[in-house]
């Protein structure tokens, strides 16, 4: 007898495809571009869009590991703290005379470390939210980078170590080539392997999801130690742009990350949202500061586009949700 | 039937027995949870004062009480909001905005008695409170996205209204700069407004409706709803009243250290939450004390105060901070555990 098959695709609809919010972002994207474009003569400038790219991407790092957190409906953020500590614990080894390949290493296992037991932490103490036990390391990490560098500054690194934030590969910056890999990364394992699907999975209904089979407890600390490790390769990356680091680096990326991620479209209650959302999310945003800079536009009045952005961006599937009832009858 | 119903009778007289002997240590310590924060408190002034015998004088006291003011008074707002399960990013930024706004009124009006600019920076904070209440209750935007949100829009009005400028000390009125360096009774004005503050939060929250209403809207929200409580008003009127003491303390922070700048108080939202933490309020919702707060928070002045009266190095005191308050936080829930496991063994009987 031929199985029944359960498909679980809907049939593609024009208008459903296009009333996805991610196209909602890609509007939005172009409309910043046009004005851009409009406003200044020198944004549709190859040399200074690239330019500016590099200068937004660092923390784009971070977004990628954060959609997963946020998906699983818990928040991480002591994700800057964590780029604090590993940056200073680099640059602090290299001072004290490792070899700089050593001291990378060391970073991307400090971070590791650090969000490893973040996510120890949560699995173990389930009933206390990822926002409490993130806080308190997030204060305890920035505190220990604090303890290394006091308010010194370090740095003085090798020539080579300045390509990771200043380097191009032909005429493309190496930053953007290395996010680029980064993203197709995690878009793969969140939207074609069995790990992202139990994401989805866990952010639904955890309770659902081990019960059946899904080892919820093992998946949020890998989540969470990606956060670290990501936090770590952003505390490569950063440091070889600024040249030298500070125990204060980074201070309030975690806001500006998760402002990405939920710009994007994951919901913070868990189970909904996509990948590509986020890396226009972190394009919008990049191009939107770089654009209004380029016009003189003060930082703090982006503060406020930006604040009210998001809150636009998590207010509208709200209303829509609540309007769709009504319709149906 | 009759024989099942009969063997669970019968194990209903042996277990309270079994329960009886062993009361939980969880339970013992659960109930005097505020005794062992004040006992702690009592411990580490205690060794501090051996290390620094200038720790217990009357003027460092005061000194150290003058500074854990404001942070008092926004923790007792910070507590009702995470009693309804939400937590509120913006003070500090609505800290700022008000603040602001008060030092450029009084600088352009320095003729306006120091309670008008009090009142108008609380007025100011109301306003901002409200706003985001609404978009927490009415549109239904979770509290932490919501209050970002409004963070980056409040900190943004802050240098908009400013232009970017710094107003000092010596542009203030020094009608002004007293209102927190003067007394009322022989107290500073910071603490005695402090203690009218925690006697009304007092007696709003256990002895008013509204008052107990926020805690059943935390603990549940659903049967809160079922029950009759408008819980988006409650929500609402929680965000209001943190905006309010929010603005407030803005007013008291400019006037205290008579500089109102763009990025004041950035971060302090943290330890605010932090000084609830510390005094017991659940982020689940809830639970949570006056008592506690008003412990919390002299536990987190005491460690701003005494740390660099015993030589620890300033860059150590962040570290040292954080570690406690995880320390708190983790022993609360294990202890907390011991309680429910105790609940448990009590109700399977």
């Amino acid at each position: 007898m031929q199985p029944r098959m359960i498909t679980n695709k809907l049939e593609f609809s024009f208008k459903r495809f296009f009333l996805q919010w991610e196209w909602m972002l890609v509007v939005l994207l172009l409309a910043v571009i046009v004005m851009n474009v409009n406003l200044s003569e020198y944004f549709w400038d190859y040399a200074n869009l690239r330019d500016a790219t590099m200068g937004f991407l660092d923390k784009a790092f971070i977004v990628l590991p954060m959609v997963f957190v946020i998906l699983l409906a818990d928040i991480d953020i002591s994700v800057a703290s964590i780029v604090a500590l590993s940056s200073v614990i680099m640059a602090d080894l290299y001072t004290m005379g490792v070899p700089m390949p050593l001291a990378m290493i060391i970073c991307l296992a400090v971070g590791t470390l650090c969000g490893w037991v973040n996510g120890m932490l949560i699995v173990k103490f389930k009933e206390l939210s990822s926002v409490i036990i993130t806080l308190a390391t997030m204060i305890i990490y920035r505190g220990i980078a604090y303890m290394i560098l006091e308010d010194q500054a370090a740095g003085s690194f090798p020539d080579w170590f300045s390509f990771l934030g200043w380097g191009y590969v032909g005429s493309i910056p190496f930053i953007l080539i290395a996010f680029i890999l980064f993203a197709v990364l995690f878009g793969v394992l969140l939207h074609k392997t069995v790990f992202g699907r139990q994401l989805y999975a866990i952010g639904n209904n955890g309770t659902a999801a081990r019960f059946s089979g899904v080892k919820v407890d093992r998946i949020k600390i890998i989540v969470f130690t990606l956060a670290g490790l990501m936090a770590a390769v952003t505390a490569l990356f950063l440091t070889s742009r600024m040249g030298s680091t500070r125990p204060n680096v980074a201070t309030g990326y975690e806001l500006d990350v998760i402002a990405m991620v939920v710009l994007g479209g994951i919901s913070t209650s868990g189970g909904k949202g996509r990948m590509i959302g986020a890396i226009i999310a972190v394009f919008l945003i990049g191009f939107l500061r770089y654009g209004l800079g380029l016009v003189n536009v003060q930082a703090q009045v982006l503060l406020i586009i930006i604040g009210l952005l998001l809150i636009f961006a998590v207010a509208v599937p709200q209303l829509k949700r609540a309007k769709l009832p009504a319709k149906k009858m | 039937m009759q024989q099942r119903g009969y063997s669970t009778a019968g194990a209903v007289i042996e277990a309270p027995a079994e329960a009886r002997t062993k009361p939980s240590l969880g339970v013992k310590i659960a109930k005097f949870r505020e005794l062992g924060l004040l006992g702690f408190i009592i411990l580490l002034s205690i060794g501090v004062q051996l290390r620094n015998p200038s720790f217990l004088t009357w003027e460092n006291v005061n000194d150290m009480m003058t500074n854990t003011a404001i942070l008092g008074i926004l923790a007792v707002g910070m507590m009702l909001v995470i009693v309804t399960r939400g937590i509120d990013l913006s003070i500090g930024a609505i800290l700022a905005l008000s603040g602001m706004i008060a030092a450029q009124t009084v600088t352009a009006y320095p003729e306006l008695p120091p309670m008008a600019a009090l009142l108008l920076g609380t007025a100011v904070g109301l306003l901002c409170g409200t706003a985001v209440g609404w978009l927490v209750s009415k549109a239904g935007i979770l509290p932490i996205i919501a209050t970002l949100g409004m963070m980056n829009v409040f900190r943004g009005f802050t240098y908009v209204t400013s232009g970017g400028k710094w107003i000092s000390a010596h542009q203030m009125p020094d009608s002004f700069k007293a209102l927190a360096t003067g007394t009322t009774l022989g107290i500073n004005n910071l603490i005695f407004i402090a203690v009218l503050i925690y006697i009304a939060a007092y007696c709003f929250v256990n002895h008013t409706r509204t008052g107990r209403r926020i805690y059943a809207v935390g603990s549940n929200p659903e049967s809160a709803a079922i029950s009759g409580i408008s819980t988006d008003k409650i929500l609402w009127l929680v965000y209001a009243i943190m905006g309010s003491l929010s603005g407030m303390a803005g007013v008291l922070w400019v006037s205290k250290f008579a500089s109102a700048q763009g990025d004041t108080a950035s971060g302090y939202e943290l330890s605010v939450i932090a000084a609830c933490v510390l005094g017991g309020v659940s982020i689940a919702g809830g639970v949570g004390k006056i008592s506690g707060v008003i412990l919390g928070s002299i536990l987190l002045g005491i460690l701003n105060n005494a740390l660099p009266l015993i030589d620890v190095s300033p860059f150590w005191q962040t570290g040292i901070q954080g570690s406690i308050i995880l320390a708190a936080v983790l022993v609360n829930a294990v202890v907390k555990r011991g309680v429910d496991r105790n609940h448990l063994m009590r109700r399977k009987i």
